[in-house]
């Protein structure tokens, strides 16, 4: 049971840290628009791929 | 320009807090002492700061603005909005009384649109204030002379939230703001709640003498931390809406929710300290989580229904192409939308809206109105038509005079007439908000009493069965149901294309009994259409085409009319010769022909009994050939409205100024036993007033000015067409398109609107007729109460978008 000692408070390191990666995701605008990206998978623009990936 | 903090030895820039440059020697007089400036900018700031009365900036203020720039938007907040180049974008003016639509910042609950209603009609001067809890715009009237809009900003400041004139952009801005601070504590309350619930589980399950008191005691500290940022930083809101609440003693829904996590959270925290008790973080997590969420969904949900209003808003585009020396060169220059003036000459290409209303100089295309409208066909628009303002040219590029700009058109009439529907609250919704007050009240008394006897009983139990009924109580479901019905009906007859512009019209227009209609450009569309032909000597179909050869290049009504009855001319006329008022004589084939009144074309000849109304007659040398009977073209669907308007149990009446024979026929055609003509202005309004007499709820159709006085005189009006304006500004409802089956989905939205309000009000009053009793005998746990909460708040919301799709 002692190991509990060590768990409990890592995982409230590990709530914290995912809230701060949450808190990131909010910031940089991940949820702004629930939809587009969605749709944005189905888009036909292979056309245009980075050049770079191209020979 | 930041300030690094200047240590208190280093003089600083009375204003902007800056290290004050050596040499610098710009002084600011304040109440006869001499202050320091670091450059002349901020001396004249200060000045116009202290010389405008407000000298108090500098008492009151806590920090220096961050920057000087960051001075001037203080600036700006307090006076600049009393100037009139400033006003002239957002208010308008009536001499000594002004209007503007406001942004207010902070509102997260009907009792904040309350509270500042409440104070801002305080003010001495504020003639009007409303608020629409779903756009958060506030319309304040007032007396320029009495009192100015800065201090009408600065007194919704005073109570904590914060006002900006209306701005589309802002707007947008503001809700994305809320919506991620919203996300934000959404999130730490959700993880929070998930991790206190693995370490609450396990003390629950364990049996008795499995966990040592050392690790119950870190499980509990390990959620005592997890709850810490969901009380104070999720749960903020509350607070905070609980303390604005008291603070203008008065009592909402924020006040006993706040009270019971602050109850239940203290408690738990001395629990853990004191090493005694039971701890009931996870009821707390559970319960603050459950609460945003709803508030959450309930945001969405309201933006959802806002936004038919805002769209309209957002159609004007922000810059338009001028052409300023059109016609005599074609050079472009891109202005902004704003700066159009009447005269100016416009190029809008196809796919683009137009930026103002104007008439086709040059070009021909179609226009889409139906975001305007509800009309559903593009529009043919050729030269000399007009076009309006934030509709959409389709096909090609037209070159458009300007006519009207800003406040002036079509669309800001629409938007302005939505604001007035929006913000007028029907008797319904304000009895709601009275209630919700003192429901709480009420909902407190309880908590006492129940507080006070369980602690007689059972004092173990007392706190959290007390915790238990402030939370199961629902003030939201009272204070929700009906704002978000009416919110969502309206916007939906606004997609429909009717556009309800008072208060009272969705709920008058649910009771109406009788409906009222005028003749000429309501049932019809007051154009001229060929009814009957009636031939003496050969066939029809050759007289018009011989009528129609006559007519050509005639350009008045009844011409089009023939025309457009003959179809494609196969005939040409020569030596034509107009008599105007009578008509035209002509040689079609060889042969001389007269078409006109009758008095002119066939003299000394008897009109055929079957015909009445305007007739014209075709004669040749030997006598008449043909009689025309033209009139009044019923509007393809005004037979569909009046069955629709049956089924739904109507009683229906025609009210003319025509012909009695003419609305006689037109009754026996549509099927209205009660149609009378030949009715003045004053007969209608004395025939309504009769109806309402015997009782009768009447809603009114009208489109010109002489139905202005009947308008009023019905307890519902809708003015059809957007013709007249006196008869819309008159009109408790305005029909933007021509689909005139849209007033029985009207009628049918506005009877919905009223079973999905009592719907609410009657399950807010059974939830809590229930669930109060149970949480005081103690069979709700704290985080039962949170989910019961939430969910019936949720419940009125979705209940209320069902309108939706009616």
């Amino acid at each position: 049971m002692d190991i509990l000692y060590l768990l409990i408070p890592l995982s409230i390191v590990f709530v914290a840290v995912i809230a701060m990666g949450l808190l990131w995701a909010v910031k940089s605008g991940q949820f702004e628009d629930m939809e587009g990206p969605a749709h944005r998978i189905l888009m036909d623009d292979d056309d245009e791929p980075p050049a770079k990936n191209r020979d | 320009m930041t300030s690094p903090a200047p240590s208190p030895e280093t003089p600083r820039c009375f204003h902007c807090g800056d290290a004050l440059p050596a040499g610098a020697d710009y002084p600011i007089t304040l109440r006869g002492e001499i202050k320091p400036a670091c450059c002349r900018g901020c001396q004249a700031v200060a000045q116009v700061i202290i010389d405008s009365g407000n000298a108090d900036y500098y008492r009151l203020r806590t920090d220096f603005p961050a920057t000087a720039e960051a001075a001037l938007e203080e600036l700006k907040k307090l006076e600049l909005y009393d100037l009139p180049e400033v006003q002239a974008g957002f208010v308008k003016a009536e001499g000594e009384v002004r209007e503007a639509s406001l942004i207010l910042e902070g509102i997260v609950c009907a009792a904040c649109v309350w509270l500042n209603e409440r104070h801002l009609r305080q003010l001495p001067g504020v003639i009007s204030a409303d608020i629409n809890f779903s756009t958060r715009r506030a319309r304040v009237r007032w007396d320029e002379g009495r009192v100015k809009l800065s201090q009408i900003l600065k007194a919704v400041q005073e109570i904590g939230y914060l006002a900006h004139p209306f701005d589309t952009s802002r707007q947008e801005e503001l809700y994305r703001k809320e919506r991620n601070t919203a996300i934000r504590r959404l999130a730490i309350a959700g993880l929070g709640m998930m991790q206190v619930m693995m370490y609450a589980i396990p003390v629950y399950l364990a049996e008795e003498g499995t966990m040592t008191p050392d690790i119950l005691q870190l499980m509990r500290i390990a959620g005592m931390v997890l709850t810490t940022p969901v009380v104070f930083y999720s749960a903020w809101p509350f607070f905070q809406g609980a303390a604005r609440d008291l603070a203008v003693r008065r009592l909402g829904m924020d006040v006993p929710v706040a009270l019971g996590v602050a109850v239940a959270y203290a408690a738990s925290v001395w629990a853990v300290l004191s090493r005694s008790g039971e701890v009931y973080f996870d009821s707390v997590t559970m319960f603050v989580f459950f609460l945003l969420t709803g508030r959450f969904l309930e945001m969405s949900a309201r933006k959802r229904s806002a936004e038919a209003a805002e769209s309209l808003i957002k159609l004007i585009p922000a810059a338009a192409v001028r052409l300023p020396h059109y016609p005599a060169d074609r050079t472009e220059e891109t202005v902004a939308a704003v700066k159009l003036n009447p005269g100016d000459h416009i190029l809008v290409g196809p796919g683009e809206s137009f930026p103002a209303d104007g008439r086709v100089v040059e070009g021909a295309s179609t226009a889409d109105e139906s975001l305007l409208t509800g009309e559903s066909t593009p529009l043919a628009k050729q030269q000399g038509q007009a076009v309006i303002g934030g509709s959409l040219n389709l096909d090609s590029p037209l070159v458009v005079q300007v006519e009207k700009v800003g406040a002036d058109t079509v669309l800001s009439g629409i938007v302005r007439l939505l604001d007035r529907a929006l913000a007028e609250k029907p008797r319904l919704a304000l009895a709601a908000d009275r209630v919700a007050h003192w429901f709480v009240l009420v909902v407190l008394l309880i908590s006492a009493g129940v507080a006070m006897a369980w602690y007689a009983i059972d004092p173990s139990r007392a706190l959290w069965i007390t915790v238990s009924v402030l939370v199961v109580t629902c003030p939201c479901a009272l204070a929700l149901a009906t704002p978000a019905a009416l919110t969502v009906a309206l916007g939906r007859l606004t997609r429909l294309g009717l556009l309800s512009t008072r208060g009272h019209a969705l709920e008058t227009l649910a009771r109406a009994t009788d409906f009222v209609f005028d003749k000429t450009g309501t049932l019809t569309t007051g154009r001229f259409r060929l009814l009957q032909t009636e031939t003496v000597r050969g066939d029809a179909a050759s007289a018009l085409a011989i009528a129609a050869a006559l007519e050509q290049g005639a350009t008045h009504p009844v011409a089009s009319a023939i025309r457009e009855a003959a179809g494609a001319a196969a005939l040409q006329a020569e030596e034509l010769n107009y008599l105007p008022g009578q008509g035209v004589q002509g040689r079609v084939a060889g042969r001389t022909y007269r078409l006109g009144a009758p008095v002119y074309a066939a003299p000394g000849h008897e009109l055929p009994a079957s015909l009445n109304g305007s007739v014209i007659a075709l004669a040749d040398e030997a006598g008449p050939l043909a009689w025309f009977e033209l009139g009044d073209e019923l509007r393809p669907q005004a037979p569909a409205l009046v069955a629709q308007l049956k089924a739904l149990g109507l009683r229906l009446r025609l009210y003319s100024g025509d012909r009695p024979e003419n609305v006689a026929r037109m009754g026996r055609t549509l099927g209205i036993e009660d149609a009378r003509g030949g009715m003045l202005p004053a007969d209608k309004l004395a025939a309504v007033r009769e109806l309402q007499e015997q009782g009768a709820i009447v809603a009114m159709t009208g489109d010109g000015v002489n139905d202005a006085p009947v308008l009023a005189q019905a307890q519902v009006s809708i003015a059809v067409d957007q013709g007249a304006e006196a008869a819309q500004a008159a009109a408790d409802m305005v029909l933007l398109s021509n689909e005139l089956a849209r007033l029985a989905d009207g009628v049918r939205l506005a009877r919905k609107t009223q079973v999905i309000i009592r719907q609410n009000l009657l399950w807010s009053v059974l939830y809590n007729v229930i669930a109060i009793p149970a949480a005081a005998l103690g069979y709700v746990s704290p985080w039962l109460a949170g989910i019961g909460m939430s969910m019936s708040s949720l419940l009125v919301v979705l209940n209320a978008m069902r309108l939706n799709r009616v």
